[in-house]
């Protein structure tokens, strides 16, 4: 008989609720770890050149002639284009995220910390934004400025501002009515202070949850917007792009538009479930039922 | 309720204008000149500047905005620079075919989310209910034009049950019309269904921990007889919400949806209007989209407030 035997059965529910938070996070953890490798990788190392184009080996299938996921209508290596693909997914949902939080984060502690009439208007104006989906939004600047993948990104970084200024400002009026912000006040120190000592290393836990959450919508919309044509360019290779060309081979070949397919909804999940997983794991009293 | 209401309408009147301000300045940064851009480049000075007066567009920014946003409550969009056609009756024409998908998407993410959230808050114990959960997660992660392609290559290719796309109107033969609705529908419907059936989930979880429902069981209810009668519309509240909610996002992806299966749609008017540098109906289709979804998210607030008063004090 061990020590083991002896501790009780782990049905208790604290013991349940890490056990799914960990699984949680290990699921999306995993995921997104693969697209991070793969796009790493795919700095140093493709297996084929991702953008050559092989007449000789048009539609090869998979695992032929050294192609892993085989080859497209002209000829490029599916298992590189994807590699690299990642790279264009993670860049656009890192600058996306990055602009939507470095604007909408001070914004929303504004609003939270002042209230009255200037949390009146960053609210309004946040809800005007909302009126503007990332789509739109890029399709429009698409439409003025040609479609590219820095348009793409800043669309819907603009976006993604409000998600973060709501969050922030929400969290901000709970930590507001704290004793410690009571303390800092009445220690007499600034409101700048105050928000970057007291306020942000309070609400950051739930910023990051949210960060996840956005870099998944990011993912979704930077491929819809490929898919349109408003995103990124030929020929740098786009999950959402490589699944607009394999359309039309659809009846031919539909591996061509499983594999971006599946690579979507993959990183998207990974990035669902650390959010989900992340928002457990820090702050158990905002735990959804699942 | 009164004043709440006098307020929201407030608020949605000035975001329309902000809004019709914000489309109108993002077009007309735009580098290209419209009527260089319908003469092409060989046209002389004389022509172009003629084109600009027929146009309009020589006139200060001030007027044309003007000019533009005080024909819209008449629908009156103004004339393409590139077809000479009248914008408003388009718009009209395309905007049918959106609708009835969207329509037809929000019905059947009802239909997938309410028996798929409900099953899962009553085995949420289980490993069946677990498996539900897990499988709405997967649907929430598939974009909605994804599933589109997906189901054409099941019903259309494999199976072929279903046309790849395609449009007929409805009076002129209803079964091809709704046959050429159902694939698009369900891929926006599907995904739309997963996203509301996490909802449906949370708020038949909450219901089942109240009290009532457990007197309703201690009568000698079945579980589900007893949620139907005593828990539907407790549960509901937050429900409906997302659904408004979700009819933004619904009408958006319906943009991406049309393009999969070449709907003659808002999406496409939109899309073509892009590809041909037809910016006066990339602007009439942007806005009335923009209005479309300010309009939803009035109508949830009102709703909101309608269904729980306790809100009607709240922001």
């Amino acid at each position: 008989m061990t020590a083991l035997d002896n501790l009780p059965a782990p049905t208790d529910r604290a013991y349940r609720r890490w056990h799914r938070v960990n699984a949680s996070i290990m699921v999306g953890g995993t995921l997104v770890a693969l697209v991070v490798l793969a796009a790493l990788t795919s700095f140093v190392w493709t297996p084929h050149d991702a953008v050559h184009v092989d007449a000789a080996h048009r539609l090869a299938p998979a695992f032929s002639d050294g192609f892993l996921l085989g080859t497209d209508k002209f000829g490029r290596d599916v298992a590189s284009q994807l590699m690299v693909g990642a790279r264009t997914t993670l860049f656009v949902g890192i600058v996306a995220v990055g602009v939507a939080a470095v604007i909408g984060t001070p914004l929303g502690v504004l609003a939270g910390m002042a209230g009255g009439w200037l949390s009146e208007v960053v609210m309004r104006a946040n809800d005007l934004l909302f009126a503007f989906p990332a789509l739109l939004l890029a399709i429009m600047l698409g439409a003025v400025f040609g479609a590219s993948t820095l348009t793409a990104m800043i669309a819907i970084g603009v976006a993604t501002i409000p998600a973060f200024a709501r969050v922030a400002r929400g969290q901000t009026l709970g930590v507001m009515h704290t004793e410690y912000i009571l303390a800092a006040r009445a220690a007499g120190r600034s409101r700048l202070a105050i928000a970057l000592r007291h306020v942000l290393p309070n609400i950051a836990s739930i910023l990051i949850v949210q960060a996840s959450v956005s870099f998944a919508i990011a993912i979704l919309a930077e491929a819809a917007l490929s898919f349109l044509g408003f995103g990124t360019r030929p020929p740098t290779p786009s999950w959402g792009r490589m699944l607009q060309e394999s359309q039309e081979l659809l009846f031919s070949t539909p591996r061509l538009a499983f594999v971006p397919g599946i690579a979507i909804a993959l990183a998207v999940l990974g990035f669902n479930l650390l959010g989900d997983g992340l928002r457990d794991w820090l702050d158990p009293k905002l735990r959804e039922h699942r | 309720m009164g004043l709440y209401l006098l307020v929201r309408a407030a608020v949605l009147v000035v975001s329309t204008a902000v809004a019709s301000v914000v489309v109108f300045a993002v077009m007309a940064v735009l580098p290209g000149d419209p009527a260089e851009v319908a003469l092409g480049v060989n046209a002389t000075a004389e022509a172009v500047a003629a084109k600009r007066t027929e146009f309009g567009t020589d006139r200060p920014l001030t007027t044309q905005f003007l000019d533009w946003v005080s024909g819209l409550p008449a629908g009156d969009f103004g004339v393409s620079y590139v077809t000479t056609d009248r914008i408003g009756p388009q718009i009209v024409d395309r905007l049918g075919v959106t609708l009835w998908l969207v329509l037809f998407g929000m019905l059947m993410a009802i239909v997938v989310a309410v028996p798929l959230g409900t099953a899962a808050a009553v085995r949420h114990r289980s490993v069946g209910g677990l498996l539900l959960s897990g499988l709405s997660q997967v649907g929430v992660a598939v974009p909605a034009f994804l599933a589109g392609i997906l189901l054409v290559y099941l019903f259309a290719v494999t199976w072929q049950a279903l046309p790849s796309g395609g449009y007929t109107p409805l009076a002129e033969d209803p079964a091809t019309w709704l046959r050429q609705l159902l694939l698009p529908s369900l891929s926006l419907g599907l995904v739309q269904g997963a996203v509301l059936s996490r909802y449906v989930r949370s708020a038949v979880l909450d219901v089942m921990r109240e009290d009532y429902i457990r007197t309703a069981r201690a009568k000698g209810l079945g579980l589900y007889r007893a949620l139907w009668k005593h828990g539907a519309r407790n549960a509901a509240i937050p429900v409906v919400t997302v659904l408004g909610l979700q009819l933004a996002t619904l009408l958006i992806g319906a943009v991406v949806v049309e393009r999969v299966f070449t709907l003659p749609g808002l999406g496409s008017l939109l899309l073509d209007g892009v590809a041909n540098r037809d910016l006066l109906l990339v602007q009439g289709t942007v806005m009335v989209l923009v209005v479309a979804v300010l309009g939803i998210n009035f109508l949830v607030d009102v709703l909101y407030a309608l269904l729980d008063p306790r809100l009607r004090g709240v922001r």
